[in-house]
C-alpha cells in the first residue's frame, strides 16, 4: 500500500513540493490535492503583468488539469478544507468531502490585510492576490473611471501601475511619507515616486485612511484630516497575512504562521507546511524564491532522504513595473557600525547605494539601472570580503577585469537578437520566451530548454539577469551554498572535507556515504574523481570512466570525432631532432593539419584513435612526452629567450621557465593551469594573463598569480617580489598545491582568487613561511605520483582496450 | 523480429561504466555496459551533431555525448528532454558471458 499524501493549497509553493517529490520519488505516494479557487495552479507572481495587460491567464499557468491527471494526482478544485481530523487522519472538505492522510501538507497561503476602517467590506473594496480580483479590477476599469490604491509599497503600486494602464485614474494612498519603506531608502523612493508621477499616478502621502464611505458601493475615502477622493474602486494592498487559521483551529502551534522546524514539520509530526502561511525561525516570507527552497526541502522529507535543511532565505525585490529598474536586498538602511558607499547620478536617473560592515556587503539599493543586483546580491549571500575591489565595486562587475563582456551587461536594454550565449548561439529573444512559455524559474530550467550558459558559463549572470528579469525579481535564485549537481545537496567543500574526514577513497564511496541520489554524472563524477587523486595522491586509483573522453584518452577529441597531439615542449624551447621527430611522424600518419598552438608547442590534428599509441611511440623515442594540452592539468611554461639573447633580458627566462615547467608537468588542477616567464617588464610571455606568472626584473622576480585570456580576459594580480630562483619555485609549488586543494573543480585560478580574496592567498603563501613550505612539500609529495608519461604507458599497452574496436567487420 | 546476430567479445572486453566500438563501413556501432553489467548498442553517432557516443561517460542508463553533452537513453537511443532526436539502437543478448549483437536495428529511428 502507498501511503497517502494530502496537500491543502493548491498554489506555488504547495505544488512545488510535489513537483519535486515526483522527481525524487514517484512512486512512493497517492497525492490528493484541494484547492480553493477553481483553477489548476497558476503563477501568482505574475498577476501583476496579467493586470497590466502584458500577459494572459493561460500564459501564466502552471499546472493545467491535464498535469495531475498524468501524475496519478487527485485534485478537488474548488473545494475548502473545513476540518482536520488529526485522530482519525482525515481533512473534511466544505461539501462533506473527506480524505484520509498518512501525511498531511498545509500550504494555505496568505490573505490580503484589509484596514479596519468602517466601510471595508462594501463592493468595489478588495484585496489583490487572485485571479478573482484581478477580474474585480480589470472589469471596474472597464466601467469606472477612479481607483484607489491604499498601500504604496510593492504589490499597491503593481497594482495601481495595472490599473493605470488599463485607463483609470489612480491614487495611491500610503500612511508613511516614502514609498516602499521596506525595501527603499529615501533617495531611491524620491526617484521611484517621480517615475511613476511621469507615467500618470497620483499620490497622496502621510494619509491615513479613516473610512471608505458609500451607501451600496464604495463612493469616496475619507482621511483623518477630513478631506475625501472620489473612489469607484478600493484596492487594499496594506500587506498580507499568513493564513493560518484552519491549522490553530485544529491545535497546530501558529504564532504569526504556522510553525515549521528547519525540516517543514510542524508541531504535528505528520503534519507539514510550507509557503506563505509558515512562520520559520520567527520569519514569514512572502516570495517565491524562499517557498521554492521550502519546498525542496520538505519533498526531501516526503522522500524519506532526510538529509536536507531548510536554514532560512535572504531574499531581494524588485518591482514589475515596465520601465522602473528597482532592486533591493537585505539590510538597506545599516545602523552605526555600517558603512555607506554611494553612487548617484540624477540626470541619468541611477542610484546605488551598498551597505557595508567589516569590508561584507549588508544590504543594497538600486535603482534606474539594476543589471549588478544579482552581483550585489551574491556577494552579500556567500559573505564575500570586498576589500580588493572596494573601489570600483559601485561601478559594477562590468568594470572588474570582465573586459570581454563589460558593455553586454546591459541586459534589459539589449534588444530580443542580441547574442548572449556565444557558444550555443542563444539570443535574449529565445531566453526571454522559453522562460515565459515553459514556466521556468531556475538557470539550470533555462540551461537545459535553451543551452545558454550551459557550454563555458560565462554568460552565466546574464541569464541569470534575463531571468530576474522576465519572472521578477523573486525569481528561484540559486541556494546559498550551491551543490556540486542535482545528484546531491552537498557543495564543493562539503565533499573534499567528507572525502578526508570518513577516509573515502573511491567515487563510489564517496557517493555512497554522502547520500547521493544517483549513480552520480557528468558534473559530480569528474569532480569527486579529482577530489580524490588530490586528496590521497599515493592510494588513490584514478576512475578513468568518472573522466570526459580527453583525459581518458590523453589527446583532445575534436568535432569529426578525431584527436590531437600535442607534445610537451619544455619552455618553449626545441631542437633539431625533436622537431624532425614530429615532422616524420606528421608525415607517417598522414596528418591533415599541423598547427602551431597558443603555449608555444606544436599540434598535429587529424588522428584516428586507434593510432595514437603508435605516434606515441615514434614521438617517445625522440623523448617528446604528453603537453597534457587535453586535461585539466598544467598545460605549458611560455617563456621568452631573456638574457641569453635579448637585449632588453635581464635574468635568464628561459631556464627558470623550463625549471618550472619540469617543476609541475603532469600535476591535475581542478581547471588548466598555464605559467609563463617573461625576462623583462616588457613582458613578451605575457606572464601577466597566466595562472602564475612571473616578470623577471632586474633585481628578481616579480610573481604574478590568477591571470587569463580566454573568455574573460583577467590580468594577473600581484602577489609578491622574491630574489632567488629557488624562491620562484617554492611559491610557484605552494600558490599551486593550495589551489589544487582548495579550489571548486572546474574552478580557475582568477574566478577562485575573487572568491577567496587576494588577501586570503597572501596569509598563506606570503605572511606563512611555515605554510608555504609545506604546501610546496605536499606538491612534490604529489607529483612523486604524477610524473609518468601516459603516452608512454600507453604506447608499451596500458589501457590498450581504450584505443581498438572490440570488434572490426566488413 | 530481430536477426542477424554476431558476437562481438565478452563482457569483460568491456570496462563498467564504459563502451566499445564496433566498426563497419556502414557506421560503427557503439556498446556500452552500465555499472550493473546491462548491455545495450546504440549507433555511434550523436543525433545532435554525429559525435562518437562510444567516447561518452556513462552514467545510469544513460552516456553524455562527447561533444555537447547531449544525453541519450541507451535503451531507446532517444535524447533526453528537452532535446529531440535519436541514435539508433541495435538489440543485444548475453549467451553466457559472449555478447550477441544484432546488426538489424530496433524499428523506429531514422538515425540508422
Amino acid at each position: 500500500m502507498k501511503e497517502k499524501l494530502v496537500l491543502v493549497g493548491n498554489g506555488m509553493a504547495g505544488v512545488r513540493v510535489i513537483e519535486e517529490l515526483l522527481k525524487l520519488a514517484p512512486e512512493d505516494y497517492d497525492i490528493t490535492v484541494f484547492g480553493e479557487e477553481p483553477y489548476g495552479n497558476y503563477n501568482r507572481i505574475m498577476l501583476s503583468p496579467v493586470l497590466a495587460g502584458d500577459k494572459t491567464i493561460d500564459e501564466i499557468m502552471l499546472n493545467d488539469e491535464q498535469w495531475y491527471i498524468d501524475n496519478d494526482i487527485k485534485l478537488h478544485k474548488g473545494k475548502k478544507i473545513t476540518e482536520i481530523d488529526r485522530v482519525n487522519r482525515k481533512v473534511v472538505a466544505e461539501d462533506g468531502t473527506e480524505e484520509p492522510y498518512d501525511r498531511l501538507l498545509l500550504a494555505t497561503g496568505s490573505t490580503p490585510f484589509m484596514i479596519p476602517v468602517p466601510g471595508n467590506d462594501l463592493e468595489g473594496v478588495i484585496g489583490f492576490r487572485d485571479i478573482k480580483d484581478v477580474d474585480s479590477m480589470l472589469d471596474s476599469s472597464k466601467k469606472n473611471k477612479h481607483a484607489v490604491v491604499i498601500g504604496g509599497g510593492l504589490l499597491g503600486l503593481e497594482a495601481a501601475n495595472g490599473l493605470m494602464l488599463q485607463g483609470m485614474s489612480v491614487t495611491v494612498v500610503h500612511l508613511m511619507d516614502t514609498l516602499m519603506e521596506r525595501q527603499l531608502d529615501e533617495p531611491a523612493a524620491k526617484m521611484l515616486k517621480k517615475s511613476l508621477e511621469d507615467k500618470g499616478l497620483h499620490f497622496l502621502m502621510e494619509a491615513q485612511t479613516e473610512a471608505i464611505v458609500g451607501k451600496d458601493k464604495v463612493e469616496k475615502v475619507r482621511f483623518k484630516d477630513g478631506s475625501e477622493i472620489y473612489a469607484d474602486l478600493v484596492v487594499m494592498a496594506v500587506g498580507i497575512r499568513p493564513n493560518f487559521e484552519l491549522a490553530q483551529q485544529f491545535g497546530i502551534h501558529c504564532e504569526r504562521g504556522i510553525v515549521v522546524n528547519d525540516t517543514m514539520q510542524t508541531f504535528d509530526p505528520r503534519v507539514y507546511a510550507v509557503g506563505e502561511c509558515v512562520q520559520h525561525r520567527g520569519l514569514t516570507y512572502g516570495l517565491v524564491a524562499p517557498l521554492f527552497e521550502m519546498a525542496k526541502v520538505c519533498a526531501n522529507h516526503f522522500a524519506k532522504m532526510g538529509i536536507s535543511r531548510y536554514e532560512g532565505s535572504v531574499t531581494s525585490t524588485k518591482l514589475k513595473v515596465t520601465g522602473i529598474d528597482l532592486f533591493s536586498a537585505g539590510d538597506f538602511q545599516g545602523d552605526e557600525n555600517c558603512e555607506e558607499l554611494v553612487f548617484q547620478d540624477a540626470a541619468r536617473g541611477v542610484y546605488r547605494k551598498l551597505v557595508v560592515q567589516d569590508n561584507k556587503i549588508k544590504g543594497t539599493v538600486m535603482y534606474g539601472d539594476t543589471i549588478d543586483g544579482t552581483w550585489y546580491f551574491d556577494l552579500m549571500r556567500d559573505g564575500t570580503d570586498i576589500s580588493d575591489f572596494r573601489e570600483n565595486i559601485l561601478f559594477g562587475q562590468a568594470h572588474l577585469g570582465d573586459s570581454g563582456h563589460g558593455e553586454d551587461n546591459r541586459v534589459a536594454m539589449m534588444s530580443d537578437s542580441a547574442e548572449i550565449c556565444g557558444c550555443n548561439g542563444v539570443c535574449k529573444g529565445d531566453i526571454v520566451n522559453a522562460i515565459s512559455e515553459h514556466n521556468l524559474f531556475t538557470l539550470d530550467d533555462v540551461r537545459s530548454y535553451t543551452k545558454a550558459s550551459s557550454s563555458c558559463g560565462s554568460c552565466t549572470a546574464l541569464v541569470e539577469s534575463l531571468l530576474a528579469h522576465t519572472v521578477g525579481g523573486d525569481y528561484s535564485v540559486a541556494p546559498h551554498l550551491k551543490p556540486i549537481c542535482p545528484c546531491t545537496e552537498h557543495t564543493h567543500d562539503e565533499v573534499r572535507a567528507g572525502i578526508k574526514s570518513q577516509s573515502l577513497k573511491t567515487v563510489q564511496s564517496v557517493m555512497d556515504s554522502m547520500d547521493w541520489k544517483t549513480g552520480g554524472c557528468t558534473k559530480c563524477r569528474p569532480a569527486i574523481n579529482y577530489y580524490l587523486l588530490c586528496q590521497w595522491p599515493d592510494e588513490y586509483q584514478d576512475e578513468s570512466q568518472s573522466r570526459f573522453i580527453n583525459e581518458r584518452a590523453h589527446a583532445n577529441i575534436q568535432k569529426d570525432g578525431t584527436y590531437s597531439v600535442i607534445p610537451r615542449i619544455w619552455g618553449g624551447d626545441t631542437t633539431p631532432e625533436e622537431l624532425i621527430a614530429i615532422a616524420n611522424a606528421a608525415k607517417k600518419f598522414n596528418v591533415k593539419t599541423v598547427h602551431v598552438t597558443g603555449g608555444q608547442r606544436i599540434g598535429l590534428y587529424g588522428l584516428k584513435k586507434e593510432e595514437l599509441p603508435v605516434i606515441w611511440e615514434d614521438l617517445g623515442k625522440a623523448g617528446l612526452v604528453s603537453g597534457h594540452a587535453y586535461g585539466k592539468a598544467l598545460r605549458t611554461c611560455k617563456t621568452c629567450v631573456g638574457k641569453e639573447w635579448c637585449r632588453f633580458g635581464t635574468q635568464d627566462s628561459t631556464g627558470l621557465g623550463i625549471k618550472l615547467e619540469k617543476l609541475t608537468w603532469g600535476s591535475w588542477t581542478p581547471h588548466k593551469y598555464k605559467l609563463a616567464v617573461s625576462g623583462c617588464p616588457r613582458n613578451c610571455a605575457e606572464a601577466t594573463i597566466k595562472d602564475f606568472g612571473v616578470v623577471c626584473v632586474d633585481s628578481g622576480y616579480e610573481l604574478h598569480v590568477a591571470g587569463n585570456g580566454g573568455i574573460k580576459v583577467r590580468a594577473t594580480d600581484l602577489l609578491c617580489s622574491v630574489t632567488t630562483e629557488e624562491e620562484v619555485m617554492e611559491y610557484c609549488a605552494a600558490f599551486m598545491q593550495i589551489y589544487r586543494e582548495e579550489a571548486h573543480y572546474l574552478e580557475r585560478t582568477a574566478p577562485w582568487i575573487e572568491r577567496v580574496g587576494l588577501t586570503y592567498v597572501k596569509e598563506r603563501v606570503i605572511d606563512d613561511p611555515e605554510g608555504r613550505k609545506a604546501a610546496a612539500e605536499r606538491f612534490a609529495f604529489s607529483q612523486k605520483f604524477s610524473q609518468d608519461d601516459p603516452w608512454g604507458e600507453r604506447a608499451k599497452g596500458v589501457d590498450a582496450n581504450e584505443f581498438t574496436p572490440i570488434k572490426k567487420l566488413g | 523480429m530481430s536477426e542477424n546476430w554476431i558476437e562481438v567479445g565478452s563482457l569483460n572486453d568491456i570496462p563498467q561504466l564504459g563502451a566499445r566500438v564496433v566498426e563497419r563501413p556502414e557506421g560503427d556501432i557503439a556498446v556500452f555496459r552500465t555499472k550493473d553489467d546491462e548491455v545495450f548498442a546504440l549507433r555511434d553517432h550523436c543525433p545532435h551533431k554525429g559525435g562518437p557516443l562510444s567516447q561518452g561517460i556513462v552514467t545510469g542508463t544513460k552516456v553524455a555525448c562527447p561533444l555537447h553533452d547531449w544525453k541519450i537513453n541507451l535503451d531507446s537511443g532517444e535524447a533526453v528532454a528537452p532535446d529531440e532526436g535519436c541514435a539508433a539502437s541495435y538489440p543485444v543478448k548475453m549467451e553466457g558471458d559472449k555478447i550477441m549483437l544484432s546488426l538489424t536495428p530496433a524499428e523506429g529511428c531514422p538515425n540508422k
